[in-house]
């Protein structure tokens, strides 16, 4: 048994998780069912959003915000920052453009979060 | 002078709420005042996710949440000034502003809606001894620095606070490769919320240090440590605990306080529990046509609950402007036994009974309690809670049956019920 908090949402939920049978996991505690899948990929491949910032030029701004558009794999983290920290991007970027896409090849795009447009 | 109908002070999620939503009651005279170089508020430098899954039903960033509501009011063609510092307001709702386009304008108001936000509590609200080097940041500072600028204010980081902005910056400051040190958290709790402990603190390895603070600062020309200690029950350091964390950075992260050097000139009557005005039901302040919302009314934990505030806000300004009834007969609400404030703070002792919605915050973590409503010392309302925490606004929905209880009653309090009834 271990006890978890989903991080979904504020609510932060404190899960129970029975993990004794890894092919079927029992979650108790959860208020919706985001909370189930977040307790089975906590146990077999924990993910998370990640959100950070890269250069941007020719817009109003120093800095660009960017997303994971879908949580990655953790042990992705770093590895997705260090190439987040080798773009520079060119305004105008409207938010949901692709700043880097299949990011470490785990499938998943980086994107805008914010509009900047071109001065 | 021009006249205006309705000024809105500040253009972050309070104020484009605000807007949007008296816009949508019909009015059109509105004008929105930023002192910032574009709209948003505080929203634009919290890159991070977690925000609208009220509003919008979906995870946003701060800037894609402010962005649906940038959004909205440019749609609507609601008129706003960048760069523009209101300096001035007089309680005949006389509203100054300065901007570099437009120099040193007074407009004359129908009616204003502060929705100015909130500041952070510096280093010299909480008496930190120690030497003047710097590398000492609020938490808020050290985000518009990393987000907005792009610049890492520090490599080696100690944060005093564990609330939202210090649990965030944890992590951000992490990302941008600064070793974060140590969370310290003077309350045997948090008031930040589970999961970003779970994901900007333990994520990471990053110690969380409850009941411990920093009794000093040291390094002259720039940070070079904290000293920080364990804290008795009540709250004092204790001296035997005390060791040195060598760092280059202290973020505070301390709590919040609503911004009200302009209601002040106004007159307005403030609450000396959350530094917000004290407002009625339709968050009218004491000065007849002057509304707050938002952080400047008192601290939210969701901007999702500013935007719905504001919007009633901005709905309530249009009917006063309207010539809606003013009421002067006005019952304080005692808040008692744990329960620090409510807002709205006063009813309106008129007789307009609508379901109305109370937010308030308690004093410490109380477990199984009931928050109860009295009317004359009749219980009218209970709801019973498994935990309360101050961390977390509690909210209770009255009908309009109750209501005209209270509104009809010589004294109302609403109270925490700890274990046996009382």
């Amino acid at each position: 048994m271990k006890e978890m908090i989903c991080i979904n949402c504020p609510l932060g939920c404190m899960l129970t998780v029975d993990d004794s049978d890894l092919s079927n996991i029992k979650v108790s505690g959860n208020t919706c069912p985001r909370g189930v899948t977040y307790a089975v990929n906590e146990i077999t491949s924990p993910k998370r959003m990640v959100t950070g910032s890269v250069k941007v030029t020719g817009g109003n701004q120093a800095m660009l915000c960017v997303k994971t558009c879908e949580a990655i794999p953790k042990g992705l983290i770093f590895d997705c920052l260090e190439v987040m920290n080798g773009v520079t991007v060119q305004a105008p970027v409207a938010i949901g453009d692709v700043v880097i896409s299949d990011v470490c090849g785990c499938g998943v795009d980086i994107i805008a979060t914010k509009n900047i447009p071109k001065v | 002078m021009t006249n205006r109908n309705l000024v809105i002070i500040g253009g972050g999620p309070a104020g484009l709420a605000a807007a949007k939503a008296a816009y949508d009651c019909g009015e059109r005279d509105i004008i929105i005042l930023e002192r910032e170089p574009e709209l948003g508020g505080i929203l634009n430098q919290c890159i991070h996710n977690g925000f609208g899954l009220h509003t919008f039903k979906e995870e946003l960033t701060g800037p894609e949440y402010a962005a649906r509501y940038i959004e909205q009011v440019e749609q609507r063609g609601i008129e706003y000034r960048l760069n523009a510092t209101v300096i001035d307001i007089n309680k005949d709702k006389q509203v100054t502003y300065v901007s570099e386009k437009d120099g040193l304008v007074t407009i004359q108001a129908k009616a204003v809606i502060l929705a100015c936000g909130c500041r952070e509590r510096p280093r010299g609200a909480i008496n930190i001894a120690g030497m003047r080097g710097a590398g000492v940041f609020s938490a808020g500072t050290a985000q518009k620095l990393v987000n907005i600028q792009g610049y890492l204010p520090g490599k080696e980081v100690v944060i005093l606070g564990s609330g939202d902005i210090g649990l965030i910056m944890a992590r951000r400051m992490t990302f941008e490769g600064a070793k974060v040190k140590a969370v310290v958290e003077l309350m045997p709790y948090s008031s930040g919320l589970n999961r970003n402990i779970v994901q900007c603190l333990n994520d990471f390895d990053i110690p969380l240090y409850f009941s411990h603070t920093v009794t000093q600062i040291q390094g002259k020309d720039r940070v070079t440590g904290v000293v920080v200690a364990q804290v008795n029950d009540k709250l004092q350091p204790i001296k035997e605990t005390e060791q040195l964390i060598p760092c280059d950075t202290l973020l505070l992260s301390v709590g919040l306080l609503p911004e009200n050097e302009l209601a002040k000139n106004a007159e307005v009557q403030l609450s000396t529990t959350t530094g917000g005005a004290v407002v009625d039901e339709n968050l009218m302040t004491s000065v007849e046509g002057i509304f707050q919302c938002g952080n400047v009314l008192h601290v939210h934990d969701l901007v999702d609950f500013v935007s719905a505030e504001s919007e009633n806000a901005g709905k309530c300004a249009v009917e006063y402007i309207r010539g809606g009834q003013i009421c002067k007969d006005k019952l304080t609400i005692n808040c008692t036994n744990g329960v620090r404030y409510c807002v709205p703070t006063v009813l309106n002792k008129d007789e307009v009974y609508a379901s109305q919605s109370f937010k308030m915050r308690v004093a410490n973590v109380f477990k199984k309690v009931e928050l109860a409503v009295f009317a004359d010392g009749v219980k009218v309302y209970g709801k019973k809670r498994p935990v309360v925490a101050p961390g977390e606004m509690e909210n209770i929905t009255l009908s309009a049956d109750i209501m005209k209880v209270l509104k009809n009653a010589q004294s109302v309090e609403i109270t925490l019920i700890k274990g046996d009834a009382k």
